[in-house]
């Protein structure tokens, strides 16, 4: 049953640019991918270790920054994709050590303090980032020669990698190292005493989050070809927050539900609506006060009577 | 070095002078406790006297003042909790927080997979781990879980959680093995479960029990050490304890 | 007037604005232990409502007053009927300031739109008047004055009366002081009020200097946050310090290293975070 509803799933998203040829919508079809993404990276850290982070944006900047730096230079694609992964793994390694040595809300204060920081840093550091101006590149990559500047092509490889990543997140969380931090999210003390390393199973998970994040921020850099401070600001990381909690924390698909809700509302509400973002942040406040577990959780209850949470 | 072995016996477990103060507050003040191997050792006292705060500095989430703690001769005074557990050290704890939204089949697979370098495994499936389930499946056989091991935690009851609890410390294959009041809220019949259960394991295992309960810990303890006030106010066989006038004075202010 | 003196002035004015800001945030994590992270957003609205009040015709004073009482009755209510409706959550406490804070600030834009709004200084106070021989701006003078006024009231309140008794017992011990029978609800009501009313206050009277403008929330929130973990939370004399420090750190710093502004207001932040993320609770008195 559940693997047919997937090809299914997949085979739609697959058809898209043909059931919705309108450009227009193929390209929100890759934001969401992109966000998706994103929500991804982050639940492993918010849904899985049960960390809340609201710094992960720094990371998705990081990427996005180092990648438009070294393509405006003279880098060639390949060189920009793996330098600005390689930074966005590089700057979770220093977040991680600073951050987890803490938990709960003073663990949220220094992953703001410190996204704010990288966001300082891009506003700033002017001979550099160009500061409010931001970077544009002048092309996207095209991986094996296949061209990306197409709408279409560009949401295909945008799919690819987001199913890479949906692929990569389902195995880790059924593997021993992802039980392992889901357990440590509801029972730290109990897991230590098992002989488990719990300090260290939540670096590797900032780390994998991280490489998520920055996989995302590169996108996002393809995609509009231009990153900004904005991109690093405390109303994005927000914004990303909001997807992983609307949609579901701890659920696979929930980040991707709620990346997919945030851009509809984006789009939607501001063709009616001129200040979206008011929309954003009352669903935002009711779904943490009706629905903290998130939409996903909560419609699945409706679909089945017995609800076994994915492992 | 340590003395492994005195008067012909394995020590197992020796703390040595140990402190431990919150605040001004001393609650362990100069405890000096020796276990043999396969021993079964009860520690009692009235409230306060400071034995779960022994059994958290013997596990490793807390750190002594001062003193010493050593497992088979070995200094473990500094060691980290997740380090004792791979000496050997298992621990229950007095309120039963497990995996709730898990199977009992899973929260041992847990225990025995914290011992296991596949920890650190990302791509394997946890589930379908043989290495894990048999361990498991083994321990929950042994405290007499195996037919309901497939069931989610929420749906059982509170001795079968403490059974459960009992299953992933055995499931660890520890040399010392502390019971945090294991007979606590259990009706009668589970507390004789647990009995026979505690009787049945087997002498590798060391055994060291916080108990209020006195009439099951007393038929299980060979040696029983009094605390008050973080001191150590006598030790001995069961006779030796109950004959003590330091021990009635403990207990009835007398 | 030279650089320097012009930078000193304009520091101490703004840790004067800080101060406001940040009393009654350092009040508000101190005692329901959560960083309210639209504290930035009641300034805003603050400073936004004065403007409305002023260009209905109202003094100015009258109208910073009235603002203040308005943004108490709004910090009353969103703590009455949803931070209430999560007590003991704080994580999801903090996810529903951020959320208002999201709100607050596009329906400002909605209100007010996107261009920045000066405010004059009211007329009486716009010369200058000579401190130990230099002419200071006799309103940025003023707004200190207040800011001192304010914290020597705070302090009275909190040391000599029973509802500052109260607070520096929830500081302490929320749960003890449930406990003795403080309505420790009731006083995260006032206190949240408390401080919603001193940030929007602080809003228009800082109206003339920084004037209204969208995106003030997001300046003001992190220097006011930096000023609390600073000086630590639920201190008072912590926030005072602090504020006139963070003023001048800021102020100089963005003409000395402009490149580095935001790295040297955050890394000292940064730096007692991590080294002390279990001591963010500290007590009243000190």
């Amino acid at each position: 049953m559940k693997a047919s509803i997937t090809t299914l799933s997949i085979a739609l998203l697959v058809l898209l640019p043909f059931w919705l040829p309108n450009v227009y919508y193929v390209n929100i079809a890759s934001q969401m991918l992109i966000w998706a993404v994103f929500a991804l990276g982050l639940n492993v850290l918010v849904g899985y270790a049960g960390l809340v982070s609201l710094g992960h944006t720094g990371l998705f900047g990081i990427a996005a920054y180092t990648a438009a730096w070294l393509l405006t230079h003279g880098a060639s694609q390949t060189t920009a994709a793996l330098a600005a992964l390689a930074l966005a793994v590089a700057a979770a390694a220093l977040f991680a050590v600073l951050s987890l040595r803490a938990t709960g809300i003073s663990f949220l204060m220094i992953t703001l303090v410190l996204g704010q920081i990288c966001w300082g840093i891009a506003y700033r550091w002017v001979d550099v980032t160009r500061g409010d101006n931001g970077i544009a590149i002048p092309s996207r990559p095209a991986p094996a020669g296949i061209r990306l500047e197409d709408p279409r092509a560009f949401y295909w490889a945008s799919l690819l990698v987001f199913l890479l990543v949906v692929g990569v997140v389902y195995v880790f969380t059924r593997s021993p190292l992802g039980v392992a931090l889901r357990a440590t999210r509801e029972q730290p003390q109990r897991m230590t005493t098992l002989g488990y390393d719990v300090w260290l199973i939540r670096f590797f998970a900032f780390l994998f989050s991280g490489l998520i994040s920055g996989l995302a921020g590169l996108s996002f850099l393809y995609y509009t070809k231009f990153v900004s401070p904005y991109a690093l600001s405390l109303s994005t990381a927000a914004g990303v927050l909001l997807m992983v909690i609307a949609g579901g924390s701890g659920t696979l698909l929930g980040p991707v539900v709620g990346a997919a809700l945030v851009l509809a509302v984006q789009y939607i509400a501001s063709a009616y609506i001129e200040r979206w973002n008011i929309v954003l942040g009352t669903i935002f406040v009711l779904i943490v006060l009706f629905m903290p577990e998130g939409l996903v959780p909560g419609a699945v209850q409706l679909w089945r009577k017995s609800w076994r949470r994915v492992w | 070095m340590a003395q492994i072995v005195e008067a012909g016996l394995v020590i197992a477990l020796a703390l040595r002078n140990l402190h431990k103060s919150f605040g001004g507050l001393s609650v362990t003040s100069g405890v000096d406790l020796v276990v043999a191997q396969g021993e079964r050792r009860l520690i009692i006292g009235p409230n306060g006297a400071g034995k779960t705060t022994l059994f958290n500095l013997i596990a490793g989430d807390l750190r002594p003042d001062r003193g010493t703690i050593e497992l088979f001769g070995r200094d473990i005074t500094r060691l980290p909790a997740r380090a004792r557990a791979h000496l050997g050290i298992a621990r229950t704890f007095q309120i039963v927080t497990l995996f709730q939204q898990e199977t009992l089949l899973c929260n041992v697979m847990l225990s025995v997979l914290g011992l296991r370098p596949l920890r650190w495994n990302p791509f394997v499936r946890f589930e379908r781990q043989e290495t894990l389930i048999e361990p498991a499946r083994e321990a929950l056989a042994r405290v007499g879980l195996a037919e309901i091991a497939d069931r989610p935690l929420s749906h059982t009851s509170y001795g079968e959680r403490r059974r459960v609890e009992i299953a992933m410390a055995l499931a660890q294959h520890p040399r010392v093995l502390l019971l945090d009041e294991p007979f606590a809220g259990l009706s009668a019949q589970e507390r004789r479960d647990v009995f026979h259960l505690l009787r049945g394991i087997p002498r590798e295992i060391t055994l060291v029990m916080i108990e209020h309960d006195m009439d099951s810990a007393l038929d299980l303890a060979e040696r029983i050490t009094l605390l008050h006030f973080g001191r150590v106010v006598t030790e001995g066989t069961r006779s030796e304890v109950v004959a003590d006038p330091r021990a009635h004075e403990v207990y009835l202010g007398a | 007037m030279n650089l320097w003196l012009v930078l000193t002035i304009n520091s101490i004015a703004m840790g004067g604005l800080l101060f406001l800001l940040a009393c009654g945030l350092s009040l508000i994590f101190g005692l329901m232990r959560i960083p309210n992270l639209m504290h930035g957003s009641f300034f805003m609205l603050g400073a936004y409502l004065g403007v409305t009040f002023l260009r209905l015709g109202l003094r100015f004073w009258f109208a910073a007053v009235v603002a203040a009482i308005v943004l108490a009755a709004i910090g009353f209510g969103i703590e009455r009927l949803l931070l209430r409706r999560l007590s003991g959550q704080a994580l999801a406490q903090v996810l529903i300031t951020l959320g208002l804070s999201l709100i607050v600030a596009d329906s400002c834009l909605l209100g007010w739109g996107g261009d920045p709004i000066s405010v004059n200084t009211p007329p009486a106070l716009s010369g200058f008047t000579a401190v130990f021989g230099a002419p200071f701006p006799t309103y940025r003078l003023v707004v200190v004055l207040i800011a001192v006024f304010v914290a020597i009231a705070l302090w009275v309140m909190i040391d000599r009366t029973r509802l500052g008794a109260m607070i520096r017992a929830g500081v302490d011990d929320p749960a003890m002081a449930r406990v003795v029978g403080i309505p420790v609800p009731r006083l995260f009501s006032v206190v949240f009020s408390l401080g919603a009313g001193l940030a929007g206050f602080g809003g228009i009277i800082g109206a003339p200097i920084l004037s209204v403008y969208p995106g003030l929330d997001n300046d003001m929130l992190p220097l006011s946050l930096i000023v609390v973990i600073l000086g630590g939370t639920g201190s008072l004399l912590g926030a005072f310090v602090g504020s006139f420090v963070i003023g001048f750190l800021y102020n100089f710093g963005q003409v000395m290293f402009p490149a580095l502004a935001y790295v040297i207001l955050f890394l000292p932040m940064l730096v007692v975070l991590v080294l002390r993320p279990q001591g963010l609770f500290g007590t009243l008195a000190s």
